[in-house]
């Protein structure tokens, strides 16, 4: 086994077909983005498409973590949606105050996920729901269902307006930060390979000796984490809190997890995948954004929501073909 | 792993312990408790019209509620009701404001019916193939539409709200027989067909023994598959029948809007009521118990000057609690 | 000489059914010690209470001369026992060197999983066990016997005092026996001591010094294995001396003997293969006949059952169920076609415990109590009351949940539930497991009945008189295949005992 060193391409390909398809389609679509428009790969579109899609970047990292144990959060869109506000109200206090604060908020409510998960053994999907209804309620009561404004005298607002160094905006530069450091967390680390072990077997996992119940509060405190800190760069890019944003949060997080490759039952999951998932996602509703603008089509913004569920069943029929052909290896071996 | 097994008879054994009453009769105690609080807090409570407004928002979560019942006792769970709810509450006045429609009201009030009504069983024979032949999860599966379902109703509509006047159309969310909602009237049929189906029928038979034991009841020639599609298909047309009586009551179909969230107030009414979520037990009256706790809930917290919002925190509660109540009586 | 491990007087009960009573299991430094008896005799919930997965209701547990408050799978890794699950306990989506290193990797800083030095440790703890794969493919890509060569390796790596094996080599290959063999020598030498749980007898007097022996939750013997014949170990699994063995009149069977004329022939199986764990079987089924399945653990007598019900799929052979060529791809078909099947796993197969006794009784039936879509309830009430009383059901009334009753009564409304369809087959797969003596004879005579009636059944037990004095022939199965059929009159307990310790030392 002399070259285990070396990068194995056609391995990874067979291993994670999904993957790789993703990274495909990604590059397919910028290069196509690049010939097609004149503005495409330009510094303002640039700075928006990141600007705009990091929020849901680092959400669909955090949803990662949670369906690679078999479970998901519904609540971050609402959770979100509330720690604009908190961030809103913090901001006179400047960044440093603003962004940990709103991360917190979004800790408790993945405290409060984690606690009826692993404690109240409640089923993922209803904890989380009714999470998101507290958030949602909490939001409008904090803000008396108006938007917070800002202030826009602090440097709260560089976070999601301006750029760092002059080339990428803040708020890509921290989720980017925040990613490798998820990244680190999730393969070189042993609660990570935890998280991955739980969804590919939670029994076999307390069998192991694993920390099961550990890894599994941790990863709903992520995403709320996650969730907060996309509550910042709301607050941050549109000088003001949103206790009404995040409807539907969730659901673009999903998507852009399952499309990046990551298995919905659990245990096989990555960051990276997740992320160009995201960026895909994100992508084609700005290609679509493009094409409307040359009056070829006009698609509504509507038309989002159905994609993103078209492109989910399209993952879900894929993996379920995947699966099918894993058992069907397993009992002729 | 186990051995003998010597003679137990544990049934039939009076119990005193008061958590078990409560698991079994919580839900009524919980009517009692917030009826009376009503009555002796909330002005105007007795009165007719409360009950004529409680009964025509209540009947809309109850039907939903019925089928989540079903689908729930087979062990499942159906994400979309409330984006089918935008879609067929979408599709109606598209009907019968069509030229089609217009030059033949009565024909376009039934296609306004149907039409809508067989979308919602599509959507879910959708999730039930998804579900019994592709072996996806049913949280999953229900998601494609909880996602999609609402886009392609408001992609339909444009997203514009649809107003309209059609007194023969509206007449299922505003009429009255007896002086009672015509929906109050629709839900109990409905109740009651589902009841029969339940309790008379091979066919609930099989819901309720797939839900207690998946594996046993096909083991015992049971038509798993053929059945956990029906139960998916009952919830989607119920879920569109609901979403054409809203569109009624408020002779306007707004996509964004119509069912948002029905699918929080269906489980939450369905596990109120006392069904598990593991699966194994349907009852159909118990959803609608359930229904009517949570919009008492909602009216009681609007009635005392208290905000919307805060019922959002309140209903959340409540479905925490609920499911964490039934889930202790399985162990 | 100081035991590592002493456990006594240990008693466990699930849900007021006792698994467990008075165990014991003394284990002495640097010794394979083997545990054996039957399915049920308490083996693996006797392991899982050491090893903390299971809290043991009362009894004392000395580990290492101190005295042992293990209460999950971590502490006892923590206190250096290692042990391979019967069922495996590995996750098949991650990497072999994930399986094989988690929880323990090799680290950078403390922190930091070091996965080239994790690769290389792997690689190295595999090609102990004579194995050189790719450790970073997922370990479902592999096979099953890599898989529990797999288990072993992380359980010998992770430097234990003791090394738990429940029924390690029950999907190894002889030369993978052997390698494991040599792994389990190596440990005895280093000073580590083995817990060795087998059904294959022959490997025990290969590799172990001394030999435990339970039966209905208790530890019954413990000796060593030299000097000890095969024969003695079965007959203490079974509760006999090997002199009873031979005498007979123990159950309510006493067919077999009588060599009536056949009738029509009902089932006939030529060279059905499902799989690896049933190969080329053979079988003529005929109308008030028992064919009793003999075998062993793994033998392959459950996937007799399996194909002819419809349940698993045959890669190869002709099953033909009354005449017809029998297409029964699902149970509902094999229900029409008038076969029956009790299912060994009363709870995970048999039973919907919320059910009322009526439910459960009339689930097979309700197909034919349709009238109009509706299940005629008249009858539905009548039929389940004829089976009560005709049966002997001791249950308050038909609308009491199954659950609530006794095993050898839940038993009997499944039995109950196959008769209701009146069945030209039924197929019993262990049909008095876990009921009490007097149920036991009960059913027996239900059965016997039924055959009288004219029903042909296929009995699968491991309560070897049951077989041996109810069936016309025995067909005896290893590994998925036939190995030998047995005529009655003239099959005693030794006989059939004398088969089965044939047929694995032909393998072994």
């Amino acid at each position: 086994m002399l070259d285990t060193n070396a990068f194995d391409l056609r391995k990874y390909i067979s291993r994670n077909p999904q993957s790789f398809a993703v990274w495909i389609a990604l590059a397919l679509l910028i290069l196509f983005g690049l010939i097609r428009y004149e503005n495409f790969g330009g510094a303002y579109n640039i700075t928006s498409f990141l600007n705009y899609n990091s929020m849901f970047i680092i959400i669909s990292v955090g949803m990662c973590f949670v369906i690679m144990t078999g479970g998901i959060d519904l609540s971050v869109g609402s959770v979100a949606a509330f720690t604009s506000v908190v961030a809103a109200y913090l901001s006179p206090y400047g960044i440093e105050v603003a962004l940990p604060g709103a991360v917190l908020a979004g800790v408790c409510f993945g405290a409060i996920n984690a606690f009826s998960v692993v404690i109240l053994r409640i089923p993922p999907f209803i904890a989380t729901l009714a999470t998101m209804l507290g958030a949602k309620g909490g939001a409008l009561v904090i803000s008396g269902a108006q938007t917070i404004s800002v202030d826009w005298g602090s440097n709260f607002t560089k976070m999601g307006m301006e750029k760092a160094l002059n080339i990428l905006p803040w708020s890509i530069v921290v989720v980017g930060f925040v990613v490798i450091v998820l990244w680190v967390v999730l393969e070189k680390t042993t609660l990570g390979r935890t998280v991955l072990a739980i969804g590919g077997g939670e029994d076999a996992s307390v069998l192991m000796g694993l920390k099961v119940n550990r890894a599994t509060a941790f990863v709903y405190l992520l995403s709320g984490g996650c969730a907060g800190l996309a509550g910042v760069i709301l607050a941050s890019g549109f000088g003001a809190g949103q206790p009404l944003e995040g409807i539907g949060w969730e659901l673009s997080a999903i998507a852009s997890v399952v499309v990046g490759g990551t298995l919905l039952t659990g245990g096989f999951g990555s960051v990276t995948a997740t992320v160009v998932g995201a960026l895909l996602l994100g992508l084609v509703f700005n290609i679509l954004n493009f094409e409307n603008g040359k009056g070829t089509i006009s698609f509504s913004a509507y038309w989002q929501m159905v994609i993103r569920g078209g492109f989910l069943f399209a993952v879900i029929l894929f993996q379920a073909k995947v699966n099918a052909g894993r058992s069907v290896g397993k009992t002729q071996s | 792993m186990s051995t003998k097994e010597t003679e137990i008879q544990i049934g039939n054994v009076k119990n005193r312990d008061w958590g078990k009453f409560l698991r079994s009769n919580g839900g009524v105690l919980a009517l009692i408790v917030i009826v009376l609080f009503n009555i002796a807090f909330t002005p105007n409570f007795l009165q007719m019209q409360t009950l004529f407004v409680n009964i025509s928002q209540v009947a809309t979560i109850a039907i939903v509620a019925m089928g989540m019942t079903l689908v729930i006792a087979t062990g499942g769970i159906d994400l979309s009701v409330g984006a089918i709810m935008a879609l067929a509450g979408a599709l109606a006045p598209l009907i019968f404001s069509s030229e089609f429609g217009q030059a033949y009201p009565t024909l376009g009030i039934i296609a306004a019916i149907a039409l809508p009504l067989a979308a919602a069983v599509f959507c879910g024979l959708f999730n039930g193939l998804l579900i019994a032949n592709l072996k996806v999860q049913p949280i999953i599966a229900t998601l494609i539409f909880f996602i999609s379902g609402r886009g392609i109703a408001q992609v339909l509509t444009n997203g514009n709200l649809q107003t309209f006047s059609n007194p023969s159309f509206s007449y299922l969310g505003t009429g009255k027989i007896l002086g009672l909602p015509f929906q109050g009237w629709l839900a109990l049929a409905i109740a009651i067909a589902l009841y029969f189906v339940v309790t008379r029928t091979t066919f609930g038979r099989y819901i309720l023994a797939i839900g207690g034991n998946e594996r046993a009841a096909e083991l015992a020639g049971g038509p798993v598959k053929r059945v956990k599609i029906g139960v998916y298909m009952i919830c989607g047309v119920l879920s569109g029948l609901a979403g054409l009586i809203v569109v009624a009551i408020n002779s306007a179909s707004d996509a964004a809007r119509n069912g948002n969230l029905m699918e929080l107030d269906a489980i939450a009414a369905a596990v109120v009521g006392g069904a598990l979520l593991q699966g194994g037990r349907a009852p159909i009256f118990g959803a609608i118990l359930g229904a009517v706790i949570i919009q008492l809930v909602k009216y009681t917290l609007l009635a005392n000057g208290i905000e919307d919002e805060v019922a959002l925190i309140a209903k959340a509660v409540i479905i925490l609690a609920a499911v964490y109540i039934q889930q202790a009586r399985k162990e | 000489m100081t035991q590592l491990l002493s456990m006594s007087g240990i008693n466990k009960a699930f849900a007021g059914i006792s698994a467990l009573s008075d165990a014991s299991l003394e284990i002495e430094p640097g010794e394979v010690h083997a545990l054996i008896g039957q399915n049920g005799a308490g083996k693996s919930t006797l392991i899982k209470i050491l090893t903390g997965v299971y809290r043991r209701d009362n009894g004392v547990v000395h580990f290492n001369g101190l005295d042992s408050t293990i209460s999950s799978p971590r502490e006892a890794q923590e206190a250096r026992i290692a042990t391979i699950y019967q069922e495996l306990n590995l996750v098949p989506l991650r990497s072999v060197t994930e399986n094989v290193m988690m929880g323990y990797e090799p680290k950078f800083f403390g922190v930091f999983i070091d996965w080239q030095s994790a690769h290389k440790r792997t690689e190295e703890i595999l090609a102990r066990f004579g194995i050189d794969i790719d450790v970073r493919a997922p370990l479902g890509s592999y096979s099953t016997a890599i898989q529990q060569l797999v288990a072993i390796a992380r359980a010998v790596s992770l430097n234990a005092r003791l090394v738990i094996m429940d029924e390690p080599t029950s999907s190894l290959d002889t030369s993978e026996v052997e390698v494991l063999f040599g792994v389990v020598k190596g440990l005895k030498e280093a000073g580590v001591s083995v817990l060795y749980v087998s059904h294959f007898l022959d490997e025990l007097f290969e590799i172990c010094d001394r030999v435990t022996t339970m039966r209905d939750g208790k530890t019954v013997d413990c000796r060593n294995i030299a000097g000890t014949s095969k024969l003695e170990l079965i007959a203490g699994m079974l509760g006999r001396d090997v002199g009873e063995i031979e005498q007979s009149g123990m159950t309510e069977f006493n067919g077999g003997a009588k060599g009536l004329e056949k009738g029509e022939i009902l089932i006939t199986a030529e060279g059905v293969s499902t799989g690896p764990r049933l190969n080329d079987f053979d079988m003529t089924l005929h109308r008030g006949e028992i064919i009793g399945l003999g075998g062993l653990l793994g033998a392959g007598r459950t996937e007799v059952a399996r194909a002819i019900f419809g349940v698993d799929r045959l890669v190869k052979g002709r099953l033909d169920v009354k005449g017809g060529t029998g297409n029964l791809d699902t149970p509902a078909a094999a229900i029409t076609s008038g076969v029956g099947f009790l299912t060994e796993d009363r709870k995970a197969e048999g039973i919907i415990p919320d059910m009322s006794v009526r439910e459960n009784l009339t689930l097979a039936l309700l197909p034919k109590l349709k009238k109009f879509g509706q299940i005629d309830r008249a009858r539905e009430k009548e039929l389940v009351d004829h089976f009560i009383k005709a049966l002997g059901i001791k249950t308050s009334d038909m609308e009491q949940p199954i659950r609530e009753l006794s095993g050898g009564n839940q038993q009997k409304v499944l039995l109950a539930r196959w008769l209701a369809i009146n069945p030209d087959v039924l197929i019993l797969d262990e049909p008095t497991r876990g009921v009490d003596v007097g149920a036991k004879r009960e059913i027996q005579s239900i059965i016997r009945e039924a055959v009288e009636n004219g029903v042909g059944v296929i009995l699968i037990s491991s309560e070897f008189e049951e077989i041996v004095e109810g069936a016309d022939r025995i067909i005896v199965l290893n590994e998925g295949r036939i190995v030998s059929e047995l005529e009655n009159p003239g099959i005693t307990e030794e006989v059939l005992v004398r088969a089965l310790a044939q047929t694995s030392e032909q393998t072994a």
